[in-house]
């Protein structure tokens, strides 16, 4: 399986991560390869200490891997310096927090238009009226967070990811810090972007009905990929996440 | 990124206001330092070229040489008949000729000489009410006629003298009594000061002034179509040797120069403490940013997720800076405006009034204040900027991410560092060495030379060798130019400043290794100081607040609670305002003052004590930044007290040295302890009964070897009177050094290659020259020379020397310091009321306070430095609090009180003000020690007193700046603080 055969957008082979060395040393992941195919939305699941998170993170270029090759939109990410991960992220790359990581002093539509500013781009009007009436947040614009409910934040926060029109949305936790009726209307907002935009989605999370929105779930345990489910309701998402929880033995700590 | 900037600005109102006021400060010094010199210099060029304007040429005496003012000697008198030949030459109008006297002693209601401070009692004469010379106005009575005086109007309400009045007056005769007939004013309404200015017709000026027959100056006005050139060509054509001709206006500027000189030495004086305070406040800031930065960690790191570069980061923090440095310097523009008029009261109420004639704010000061300002914040926030690069993206998903420790890669920084350092300290000097030195370029060479040292420095990770560099370049530094031979007075200076903020900044960077030692050594002392200090205020303010919030609202009976208020209020009314207005808010709002509370002791329990010392050692780097701060505040304040601790013990022992085996029993001298005063005072107590012996010592600038110098002269009564440490020669060389004698110091004669018999020419003021031989050579004592370099006898003094005056006398009496001696000798001054008799002990007192009321305005500038670094510590700790608030709401829970929470943070507080106090005391005795091996004149001794004193102060900045913070802290619900996110 190679990525041009697929077309797939993110692709990770024999990824291992370890922390710290000698005795003392974790191996968060051991030998992970994925294919993230594009206008998909793919969950990664695993119990507490699986590597999900880390998984991501070097998935997205937050972090590097201890062997193992990383591409992005075809193009190898763990060698990259500073500048040209930073490039990556403004071109190919959208990122939604546990925490919505929005900036305080700024305006959701501001917060929103963040990444172009950045960029130096001018908004492309008619997509952003376009986006900030799909995620609902027509009155709320020139509301700093602070006047924002949860849900409004994490709007926000997926409108901002969006906006520059990224390869792959990486999503971490999207609902951790939501109740569940607002976490439902976010799950269907982030679904309802990979459908109408074609937006690729890779999202972390330890909550089925989360996974349940994806096209494919991705189980690790011990920093290994040790199930795999295509769409799929939640309660067989449960079921699946019990067993692995059952069979990755604690560890003896 | 502009705009995230200005909002993240704009979005954290405390801390920046915070932040902004140690620049706010620096900024107002540079400011009122600008506005309060140049309204000086345009009240004085005001007075300068009103007092020429209708002269279209001036005639006075020409000095054989430049004199300065004070000096003892007069600027040359000439024959009062050259007004008439001035008056026949076709292109004068009018011509008038005047006389003048710095020394005209008016004596107030009481029978005391009207003095204030340093500003001069200016007498002069006017010719003719009417003529277009006189730039008074008459506010009321007439011009003054014979034996008539007329006064300003200023001293005559200070004093209360009316018209009709008859009022003492004494110039270089004794006291005369003359009627005042008449209150003036400057036209334009100007004032001059403290001065007093008396006026007189003109044959009653030249008999006070000793200047009979003679002029010192003719003002002339040409006839219309007669330039002023034309007429001064007119007149240099009849002109006598010993007489000069300028045009008003060039008369107008050679007036004002030696004003220029003194508002210059003003400016920079001034512009040095301001440089401090900005000093100081670039710790501050770049302390502040530090932490805000560490605080907004996840900010920076979303940031980076979302497509910023690191340096988009770094701008932006520089951004920041920039805005918040360009607004505090905007603000202290301004109140430099108010501080410059503080500035006018305070040299007022320390008896130096400086003339006014309302603020100017030159476009230079807009420019230099604000410039410097933002300056100094964008340089400050250059690290913490740096910092900010280094978070990393990843920091955004991780919970609780701090800065990480070291900010930059460190064998690039260092390099970076040692790089820049190095390029630098070569460029500073180039700077110095190669161009002349007091040249702007270089002075600006050496600026930029230290920016870049700076700049090299800030980019050094805190615990690498930066900080031992930087303070071994400033060592060096200051060490090359205290020692290095032949450096101008301006490249001294420069290498002294240079080195003596590199010093600081080394200090400051090694304290962060200290702090954790230091914080715990210091802890018992910073508890006990505190106790001591709550046990003082404790009667007075501790104990009435609590019995009136008993009273007002607390339990027990109705005669109780009354009792509590009444004893409450009579043990501070003040607290009684405050309780009452709590018990207002209390009644109309949902205000809930804490109650119930205990009665409070003095003493904090010791968990409390061992967390805020905990507290104050968990970030070294923070804890040291802030102490730092206030180091270089006390380091200086230590170094003043420490220098003249060493002046007046070397100066004490210098007299005594003198008066060692002296007959000398009394000293004269002027009431100011430093003017030199007429002649005739010292003549005057000569004649007292019991008098045995006078030594007078005269003093003026001469001309010898091609150098203007201080001379001195002095009687034969020396010889008994004083004991000099000879290093050829004997005390009878005192005694005999007749027409044509003269001794030298020894510094001198090394200088000049001469010995006994040299000779030696010497030219007065007035142009005459005379050959003296070197009779002796002495060494003068280590704390100043009681002679100038060369001294000869008065006879040959006065001979040559128009209306010579007294530095001092010493009086030896018959029966040595009693209470008829002191008294005989007042009376005989009576006439002098400028003149003073002190015993011996009261003499070297006196010549001291001059030395204090200078160490007064030194500690006033240098508390700025102090109340900067003191906004330093509320900074830190309020962005502290902020930083723990749910680690406090924890401690809340678990049973901590409100006053346990703010004893806590005023712990912290004490020990990092007490570690900066104690850093700075030492540093300030160190750099005491190096400037005092180099001055000839000074020993070192310790001030032990002062320096309790610093050390108090330095706890009661802890415990001030604890104030606001604490509250903030103890005012936190533990529930909200545990549940924020």
């Amino acid at each position: 399986m190679n990525e041009g055969a697929n077309g797939a957008v993110v692709v990770a082979r024999d990824v291992t991560r370890r922390y710290g060395e000698g005795e003392t040393a974790v191996d968060a992941l051991r030998g992970v390869s994925v294919d993230i195919a594009p206008g998909k939305a793919t969950a990664v699941m695993g119990p507490s200490g699986s590597g999900k998170s880390t998984l991501m993170h070097i998935l997205a270029g937050l972090d590097k891997p201890t062997s193992g090759d990383v591409r992005v939109a075809g193009r190898e990410i763990t060698s990259l310096g500073d500048e040209e991960l930073t490039r990556l992220r403004r071109e190919h790359i959208g990122f939604v927090f546990q925490f919505f990581n929005l900036l305080p002093m700024l305006t959701a539509r501001e917060n929103i238009l963040l990444p172009l500013t950045i960029a130096g781009e001018k908004p492309d009007e008619a997509w952003l009226a376009q986006l900030v009436a799909d995620v609902g947040l027509g009155d709320r614009l020139g509301h700093r967070p602070a006047e924002l409910s949860g849900g409004q934040q994490q709007r926000v926060a997926i409108a901002r990811a969006l906006v520059a029109r990224p390869t792959v949305l990486f999503a971490d936790e999207p609902t951790g810090n939501l109740d569940s009726a607002t976490g439902h209307e976010i799950l269907e907002l982030l679904r309802r972007s990979v459908d109408e935009y074609g937006q690729t989605i890779v999202m972390v999370t330890h909550d089925p009905r989360a996974a349940a929105i994806a096209h494919r779930v991705l189980f690790l345990a011990d920093g290994r990929i040790v199930r795999e489910l295509g769409e799929a309701d939640q309660h067989t998402i449960l079921s699946v996440m019990e067993e692995v929880a059952a069979e990755s033995a604690p560890p003896s700590s | 990124m502009t705009r995230f900037a200005i909002r993240a600005v704009l979005g954290r109102k405390l801390r920046t206001a915070l932040t902004a006021i140690a620049i706010v400060l620096g900024v107002a010094m540079i400011s009122g330092t600008y506005v309060l010199t140049d309204s000086i210099d345009q009240a004085f060029d005001r007075v300068f070229s009103q007092i020429r304007q209708t002269s279209s040429a001036v005639i006075t005496g020409k000095p054989a040489f430049d004199l300065s003012g004070g000096s003892g000697v007069a600027e040359p008198t000439f024959d009062e008949s050259l007004l008439e030949r001035v008056r026949e030459l076709p292109g004068v109008a009018v011509a008038e000729g005047s006389v003048d006297s710095d020394a005209t002693q008016l004596i107030g209601r009481d029978g005391e000489a009207i003095v204030s401070g340093g500003a001069p009692n200016l007498g002069f004469s006017i010719a003719d009410g009417e003529s277009p010379f006189n730039p008074l106005t008459l506010v009321e009575g007439s011009w003054p006629g014979p034996n008539e005086v007329v006064i300003d109007r200023k001293t005559a309400s200070e004093n209360g003298f009316r018209v009709g009045d008859v009022i003492g007056v004494q110039a270089e005769g004794p006291v005369e009594r003359l009627r005042l007939v008449g209150i003036f004013e400057f036209s334009s309404g100007l004032s001059l000061g403290g001065a007093t200015l008396a006026g007189f017709d003109l044959p009653t000026a030249q008999r006070l002034f000793g200047k009979v027959g003679k002029l010192d100056e003719i003002a002339l006005a040409a006839k219309p179509g007669v330039t002023p050139e034309e007429l001064v060509a007119q007149v240099e054509e009849i002109l006598p040797p010993g007489t000069q001709v300028k045009t008003g206006q060039e008369q107008a500027a050679a007036d004002a120069s030696e004003t220029n000189e003194f508002i210059s030495f003003l400016r920079t004086f001034l512009l040095a403490f301001a440089g401090i305070a900005l000093f100081v406040g670039s710790f501050v800031i770049a302390n502040s940013l530090s932490i805000t930065i560490a605080q907004r960690t996840r900010e920076f790191a979303t940031l980076r997720t979302i497509g910023a570069t690191s340096r988009q980061v770094l701008v932006s923090v520089l951004v920041e800076a920039l805005v918040v440095g360009a607004a505090a310097s905007v603000v202290g523009l301004f109140a430099g405006l108010a501080l410059a008029r503080g500035l006018f009261a305070l040299f007022d109420a320390v008896g130096f009034t400086l003339p006014n004639t309302g603020l100017v704010l030159e476009p230079r000061t807009v420019v230099v204040a604000i410039g410097a300002g933002v300056l100094v914040t964008v340089l400050a926030s250059v690290y913490p900027g740096f910092r900010a690069t280094s978070v990393p993206p990843i920091a955004a998903v991780r919970e609780g991410a701090t800065l990480p420790g070291e900010p930059l890669d460190v064998v690039r920084g260092t390099w970076r560092a040692v790089l820049l350092v190095a390029a630098g300290a070569l460029a500073g000097v180039a700077a110095i060495g190669t161009t002349p030195g007091g040249t702007i370029p270089s002075i600006v060479l050496a600026l930029v030379a230290l920016a870049i040292v700076l700049l090299g420095c800030a980019l050094f990770p805190a615990r690498s060798l930066g900080a031992l560099i930087a303070g071994g370049l400033g060592f060096a530094a200051l060490v090359y130019g205290l020692f290095a031979p032949d450096l101008g007075t301006t490249r001294v200076l420069l290498w002294i400043g240079v080195g003596v903020l590199l010093v600081f900044f080394g200090v400051a960077r090694v304290t962060t290794r200290l702090i954790p030692g230091l914080a715990v050594a210091v802890s018992p002392a910073a508890r006990w100081a505190v106790v001591i200090l709550s046990a003082l205020v404790w009667p007075f303010f501790t104990l009435p607040f609590w019995l009136l919030r008993r009273g007002a609202w607390g339990p027990g009976s109705g005669a109780q609670r009354v009792g509590a208020l009444v004893v409450g209020t009579v043990l501070n009314p003040v607290v009684a305002v405050v309780a009452s207005t709590m018990a207002l808010r209390r009644a109309l709002t949902r205000f809930e003052p804490e109650w119930p509370v205990e009665l409070p002791g003095v003493v904090p329990e010791l968990a409390t004590v061992a967390v805020g010392r905990e507290n104050a050692r968990r970030n070294p780097q923070r804890t040291a930044s802030t102490a730092s701060a206030l180091m270089i505040g006390l380091a200086l304040v230590t170094l003043v007290a420490t220098l003249a601790a060493g002046i007046v013990q070397t100066f004490r022992g210098a007299v005594d040295d003198l008066w060692k085996e002296s007959d000398t029993d009394y000293a004269i001298t002027a009431q100011n302890n430093f003017s030199p005063i007429p002649i005739d005072a010292a003549a005057a107590a000569a004649r007292a009964p019991g008098v045995v012996a006078v030594m007078n010592v005269r003093t003026g600038q001469v001309r010898v070897l091609g150098k203007t110098i201080f001379a001195t002269a002095v009687d034969p009564t020396a010889r008994e009177l004083i004991t000099l440490s000879w290093k050829d020669g004997s005390q009878e060389v005192l005694a005999s050094l007749g027409a044509d004698g003269a001794f030298v110091d020894d510094g001198f004669a090394d200088e000049n290659d001469l010995k006994v018999g040299s000779p030696l020419s010497v030219t007065f003021p007035d142009g005459t020259t005379a050959l003296f031989r070197v009779r002796g050579i002495f060494e003068p004592p280590t704390g100043g020379s009681p002679f100038g370099d060369v001294t000869i006898s008065t006879t040959a003094w006065d001979a040559r020397v128009e209306n010579p005056r007294n530095l001092y006398s010493f009086v030896a009496m018959a029966g040595d310091v009693t209470p008829e001696n002191t008294a005989a000798l007042e009376a005989a001054l009576a006439d002098f009321p400028n003149a003073k008799a002190q015993t011996r002990e009261q003499f070297i007192d006196n010549q001291i306070a001059g030395l204090n009321a200078v160490l007064n305005i030194l500690y006033v500038l240098l508390a700025l430095s102090v109340v900067v670094s003191l906004f330093g510590i509320v900074n830190t700790l309020v962005l502290t609090v902020f930083e723990r608030t749910r680690e406090i709401g924890m401690l809340r829970a678990v049973g901590m009180t409100r006053r346990q929470v703010r004893r806590m943070i005023r712990h912290e507080s004490v020990i990092t003000a007490l570690i900066g106090a104690v850093i700075g005391i030492v540093l300030g005795v160190v750099l005491a020690v190096i400037l005092i091996s180099r001055l000839e004149f000074v020993d070192f001794a310790f001030p032990a007193a002062q320096i309790v004193v610093f050390v108090l102060a330095g706890v009661l900045v802890g415990v001030i700046a604890a104030i606001f913070p604490a509250r903030r802290a103890a005012r936190l619900d533990p529930l909200e603080a545990i549940a924020y996110e």
